[in-house]
């Protein structure tokens, strides 16, 4: 029972399906509480799906487990009142205030004076001098601060944040996760889903989620470390031509360009050396044994997934 | 001219003709609007055709007998034979049927007094007591002013009664509660209750449609409410709406009209709140079952049309076929059309309106109750 304790999610071979496609494929999660998780993966790749599943919002057709020691499937109105979901889409009254949407909330969960709690969170959240503002007339930026104040509202143990920052220019994306550090800190503990690499270095953990299902997880470094890919990178002329012939040779797993360079990434050291040897000779390239980054890892793993499933 | 430019040419054929393609996918992926462009005409078709009936037949009626003999049988048997009275009760006693005609169970009371027949062989010319209920002036008139000849001529064919020039009795006509058979007097206080099925319906009708459209559903059902707090949370406001309008019709039916409330207002306003409640159920209950705003809505017009055709608000109920008349119950309409008449035109009391009432009342719980059993918890 200790582990209930400690995680905050912990669920196991969690599978969706919807008419007859699977959404989700036995996805196991366990998150520590207080720990910022992220969720990684490409659209259509199960996130929200999985999300929901964890709220209570859709019932797991298989797999079992359990939010802030909740069972999610028998107990998910105890859930509700301890979790606060932001959803992907703005899904708070776009017709009412940002104050009658918090206070709202506020009664919903039965808070003591939801007209103050109200009053505070906007003053948190910087909205001053714009509560009698409707909400949907707000900026992107500030309808994410203001979903967010309304999920943290009712003083959650949990956040499932479902790709919060997607459409939110850099500044307040910063902010946003200086936000959600200071929840942790605070001891709530939070699952962000996101598809935005930077965000996952914010993370302590993070999973990456394709085609329904969970590819791998770990921290950021784990994770790298993991997937045992060499990376080169490599720069000079004509490098959209030296793309083509690199990612048709055998030992080269993949090729991807990075701003005014190129990384070059297999799975099988000896075999990619070989590959790319006639090409290190060449005048004018210049080739670094490099670290594989987040997304090199991300997409190799997304290739081998393809790979075992078609 | 640049609204017309490219007008007949290859260019304007093709994008024509890729939007009519589109269009007619569109329909046919839409189930709900097929199905309203194949029901309307068919509902309108069968309901007007079958159901609907000016000259109502079949009308019910009570009979007090004050003489038991040949020729008040044959009244009977005469009034029967012309197919627009059905005797559904044969009374003692004059106190019942006061009570008949205000509860609506009848629509007519004829009253065969005593000495009737040693009077008319008399040539006394004695009266025939007929009592209709004339808020819906068009059921009784036609029945009433073919009352006299029909039962003249079978009385004759009966030889009951010697030939003679004119009628050996007298037909006293009684109009109750609109002599006048204005037919404001009846169309107003049907309209209380058709403007509150119309408004009241599309107010809740959107109301679950709308927060899943907008996608403020999902954060809903992540919170701790349940669906019971959510429907009475949508109605509840509405009841309020419905009375001010409720009100705004009877105080101008009242104002331009001249309709009377005989019976109380009180309990007007009660079983209107009722009536209200009743409807925004419904409402609501299509919202949980529609799809989206435009399928809620459809849903809306196809319960409308029964109501205004079927009710008792255009056309005669008693006139209607019996298939009809069940299908007229099951619809709140018909029992509130019925205890707003009653209570404004006969000053009714609830003591005659209990039927009417316990039929809304089921009517509202049961919509309540699929309401509640439809509404999805999660996004499965």
């Amino acid at each position: 029972m200790n582990t209930a304790a400690d995680n905050a999610i912990e669920v196991r071979g969690l599978t969706k399906r919807f008419g007859g496609r699977t959404v989700v494929r036995g996805i196991s999660l366990n998150v520590r509480r207080g720990r910022i998780f992220g969720f990684l993966g490409p659209n259509g790749s199960g996130k929200t799906t999985t999300i929901r599943m964890l709220c209570g919002l859709l019932t797991p057709d298989e797999g079992e487990g359990t939010c802030l020691g909740f069972d999610i499937r028998t107990e998910a109105d105890s859930i509700k009142r301890r979790v606060g979901y932001m959803t992907q889409r703005f899904s708070l009254y776009q017709d009412l205030s940002v104050r009658e949407n918090l206070e709202f909330v506020a009664r919903l969960y039965e808070m003591r004076d939801p007209v103050a709690a109200a009053r505070e969170m906007i003053h948190r959240l910087g909205l001053d001098g714009r509560e009698e503002q409707l909400a949907g007339e707000l900026s992107g930026g500030w309808k994410q601060r203001l979903a967010l104040g309304a999920c943290t509202l009712p003083g959650p143990q949990l956040l499932l944040l479902d790709e919060p920052t997607a459409g939110v220019d850099p500044k307040a994306r910063r902010e946003f996760w200086n936000e959600i550090h200071a929840l942790a800190a605070e001891g709530i503990t939070a699952l962000v889903s996101t598809h935005y690499m930077d965000e996952a270095e914010r993370c302590h953990e993070i999973a990456y989620i394709a085609y329904g299902e969970l590819l791998t997880r770990g921290t950021v470094e784990e994770v790298i470390d993991h997937a045992g890919l060499i990376t080169y990178t490599v720069s000079g002329p004509h490098l959209n031509e030296l793309q083509a012939e690199l990612a048709k040779l055998p030992g080269v797993d993949m090729v991807a360009p990075f701003g005014a360079s190129l990384h070059v990434s297999g799975r099988d050291e000896r075999a990619l050396e070989a590959a790319i040897a006639p090409y290190r000779s060449r005048t004018g390239l210049s080739w670094v044994r490099s670290e594989p980054s987040l997304e090199d890892v991300f997409i190799d793993l997304m290739s081998t997934a393809r790979d075992n499933f078609q | 001219m640049s609204v017309f430019r490219g007008f007949g040419g290859a260019g304007f054929r093709a994008r024509t003709r890729a939007m009519v393609i589109k269009e007619f996918i569109q329909l046919r992926r839409d189930r709900l609007s097929f199905a309203m462009i194949v029901m309307i005409p068919l509902m309108q078709l069968v309901l007007f055709g079958y159901a609907i009936n000016t000259t109502p037949r079949d009308l019910p009626t009570a009979v007090l007998l004050q003489e038991r003999n040949d020729l008040s049988r044959s009244i009977l048997r005469a009034l029967e034979n012309t197919g627009y009275f059905r005797i559904t009760h044969q009374l003692d006693d004059a106190a019942a049927f006061d009570r008949l005609l205000a509860s609506g169970d009848v629509l007519f009371a004829i009253e065969i007094p005593a000495g009737f027949e040693r009077a008319v062989r008399r040539g006394e010319r004695p009266a025939l007591l007929v009592a209709a209920d004339a808020t819906d002036p068009v059921a009784a008139g036609s029945a009433l002013s073919s009352l006299g000849q029909i039962v003249l001529t079978a009385l004759q064919h009966d030889r009951a009664i010697p030939d003679a020039a004119a009628p050996p009795f007298e037909i006293r006509n009684h109009a109750r509660y609109n002599p006048a058979a204005k037919s404001s007097l009846n169309i107003v206080p049907g309209l209380v209750g058709t403007i509150l099925t119309m408004t009241m319906l599309i107010f809740t009708a959107l109301s679950v449609t709308r927060e899943l459209e907008r996608g403020t559903m999902e954060s809903l059902l992540s919170m701790p409410i349940t669906p019971i707090e959510i429907m009475l949370g949508k109605i509840v406001p509405y009841i309020l709406v419905g009375f001010i309008q409720a009100s705004l019709i009877v105080g101008l039916g009242i104002l331009l009209f001249g309709v009377p409330v005989f019976g109380s207002l009180t309990l007007l306003a009660v079983l209107s709140t009722l009536f209200i409640a009743t409807n925004l159920s419904i409402g609501y209950t299509f919202s949980t079952v529609a799809q989206n705003q435009l399928q809620a809505m459809q849903m809306s017009i196809m319960y409308f049309l029964p109501n205004i055709l079927l009710s008792g608000f255009m056309f005669p109920f008693a006139g209607m076929p019996v298939w009809a008349q069940w299908i007229g119950e099951t619809l709140p309409l018909t029992h509130y059309l019925r205890i707003v008449r009653a209570i404004m035109l006969k000053g009714a009391t609830i003591g005659e309106l209990q039927y009417d009432t316990a039929m809304m009342f089921g009517l509202m719980l049961i919509a309540m109750t699929i309401a509640v059993a439809r509404f999805r918890r999660t996004l499965d």
